[in-house]
């Protein structure tokens, strides 16, 4: 096989109506819009969500944690658009922060996982041998973990708030991002411009940033983009659980603790905008990864 | 195929001993003392005396290695300890919340496969139809939806549903009785568990379904069925659809250990008295011998679902086994 035919596992094949591939952020993000109209809609809430957690401060009606005793339970109304909660605190600004809770739990370990893992699985793949072979072993036994056990036993340890919450989701992400990274960087490793690279002298270190890196990119972004729906869901859970973010922080699972069963009948609100709150998100960053599949991988089209 | 059943059952072990010591590990990180903890909870002071005699009793007194060793042992013949918060042995407690929680696990895993290969199929079959777009909403919508907040809802809906048609609403009873003695009564109790689980189990695999059927229908065997003649129905059955469960039956068995993890926060939705709801507990009092064991039953479970469904996929697949 020459060097002509080899192609990298994974390239970038947006292209436009002319078989153009653009260039430039706002070029990318535009054909993309055109091209994937699902992953658009997905684009939206998350960028609805987004927005919300990072202006929270100034779009917010209300504080989040500010007690009105006099509106207790109320149903959602004009001053209250999704209505109060037990305590008398108004759900719209709650759910508005804790889309900031939420998205920067889910960027920093979806983000730190990531690169942590991105590090071990091309290293594991152009080093191969020994590290590969006890790599993998490592990444065996703390994949046996089902994700929310180990994030309760990191919690069990470390206790709980918003920063060991991020360790213990993070720890369990890294070998599942090592796994998919190290196996697009094996076919890397064949590929002739790599021994080329060897030939040439060049450091270990250039050749994994400058021609290994790039090439799982493509992965490795749609992975990480799965991670941040994963994260999202599995904060709200332990702080659901008692055992992630505390109060006063105002976070969606914490949200559904308590209140939201105790008072199902006579105030159903309280349970059911958080909630939709975090279905509406990680749906969003679902479409928004399967439509980035779709472009970064031509071999999963149509399906 | 002998020499590739035993390698990889001989796997599981090297696998279970290093997440054992990998536990261990991440117990011993706790920060401060233990027994300051348990003697502190309660407030009051407490002597040195008290402080070694606990040292003793949980045998932190003694070398690493030695208490290294001692765990492992006990976990080679599932000697847990016993538990530090209620007294009673750590498999006692266990055994008695098993049951339920596995109940739950089976029929959510009903509910999944039943939904999810026949719609998952005719998805596939009707690629980018009104019931194709339906199905993949529906499956791409259970991965977003949080199966606690699943619980919750349904318990609304139900409590209103009842509330509506008999006039005073009713909630399933918590109290587990075996599905032999009162199928009604267990059944009541079991089921919206086992479908707000089994829907996000549901999804998952009826994703993979999908994919794979769409992929094994663009195979050259496809369309020499086709040529030949066959009837449309003996090609999906026979030729199709029997080689597009395998990836499927990977997810299942994949999906079974996160199931595990789901039970943690549906137990405490419904008020079930299993394992999951008994971890979040233990974890709650810092009940550290219970939590390693549940941790390592939850891994136990993990690494054998893997061990079936490689087993099952090189049973399957005779190609596998060159690999």
């Amino acid at each position: 096989m020459s060097i002509l035919e080899q192609t990298p596992t994974t390239a970038a094949v947006l292209v436009d109506e002319h078989g153009l591939t653009p260039r430039g952020p706002i070029a990318i993000a535009w054909t993309f819009l055109r091209r994937q109209p699902v992953g658009a809609i997905g684009m939206v809430l998350v960028l609805i969500f987004g927005l919300a957690g990072i202006f929270a401060d100034w779009i917010a009606p209300y504080s989040p944690t500010a007690n009105d005793f006099a509106v207790m339970t109320e149903p959602p109304s004009l001053a209250h658009w999704l209505g109060t909660d037990q305590l008398g605190r108004d759900l719209l600004s709650r759910i508005l922060f804790g889309a900031r809770t939420a998205f920067v739990v889910g960027l920093t370990s979806a983000l730190v996982g990531g690169l942590a893992g991105l590090v071990i699985g091309v290293a594991s793949a152009y080093f191969g041998g020994q590290l590969d072979l006890w790599l993998q072993r490592l990444l065996d036994i703390v994949m046996a973990f089902p994700l929310i056990i180990m994030a309760l036993a990191v919690v069990s340890i470390f206790g709980t708030g918003i920063q060991n919450v991020i360790v213990a989701i993070t720890i369990p992400l890294i070998p599942r991002c090592a796994r998919v990274v190290r196996s697009s960087a094996l076919a890397i490793r064949e590929v002739p411009y790599v021994d080329a690279a060897r030939a040439l002298g060049f450091s270990h270190s250039r050749i994994i940033l400058a021609h290994m890196v790039p090439n799982v990119m493509g992965p490795f972004l749609v992975i990480i983009t799965a991670f941040v729906g994963q994260a999202i869901l599995a904060e709200a859970a332990l702080s659901y659980l008692g055992l992630g973010v505390q109060e006063p922080v105002p976070a969606w699972g914490l949200m559904l603790q308590g209140g939201a069963e105790e008072y199902a009948t006579t105030a159903p609100w309280i349970a059911v905008f958080p909630g939709l709150a975090i279905m509406l998100t990680v749906f969003g960053i679902n479409l928004f990864g399967d439509s980035l599949r779709d472009v970064l991988d031509p071999k999963m089209r149509d399906r | 195929m002998y020499r590739y059943i035993i390698s990889r059952v001989l796997l599981v072990f090297p696998t279970l001993a290093g997440a054992a010591t990998l536990v261990f590990v991440l117990m011993r990180l706790v920060p401060g003392d233990i027994c300051l903890v348990r003697l502190g909870s309660g407030g009051g002071n407490f002597t040195t005396q008290a402080l070694e005699a606990c040292h003793a009793e949980i045998g932190i007194d003694r070398s690493w290695i030695v208490q290294y060793l001692e765990f492992m042992w006990g976990m080679a013949r599932f000697d847990f300890g016993i538990s530090m918060w209620s007294g009673k042995p750590v498999i006692v407690e266990i055994a008695t919340r098993f049951p339920i929680s596995l109940e739950v696990a089976v029929m959510a895993t009903i509910i999944a496969v039943t939904l999810a290969i026949p719609l998952g199929t005719i998805s596939a079959l009707k690629q980018n139809s009104w019931i194709d777009l339906v199905v993949r909403t529906f499956s791409i919508a259970g991965l977003a939806t949080p199966a606690f907040w699943l619980g919750i809802v349904s318990i609304l809906v139900v409590l209103d549903l009842t509330q509506a048609i008999s006039g005073h609403p009713w909630m399933p009873p918590i109290d587990y009785v075996p599905l032999w003695q009162d199928p009604i009564r267990n059944l009541s109790i079991v089921m919206l568990p086992a479908l707000t689980i089994g829907y996000r189990y549901a999804a998952v695999s009826m994703r993979m379904t999908r994919s794979a059927m769409l992929e094994v229908l663009r195979e050259d065997y496809i369309r020499t069925a086709r040529a030949k003649g066959l009837i449309n129905r003996i090609i999906i059955n026979r030729h199709a659809l029997k080689n597009a469960l395998l990836p499927v039956v990977t997810v299942i068995g994949i999906e079974f250990a996160f199931l595990i993890g789901g039970l943690v926060v549906t137990e405490q939705v419904f008020n079930l008295n299993g394992i999951g709801r008994y971890m979040v507990q233990c974890v709650q009092n810092q009940d550290y011998t219970a939590t390693q064991a549940l941790v390592m039953l939850t891994v136990t479970i993990a690494v054998l679902s893997n061990l079936v469904v490689d087993l099952l996929y090189a049973w399957l697949d005779p190609r596998i086994r060159l690999a």
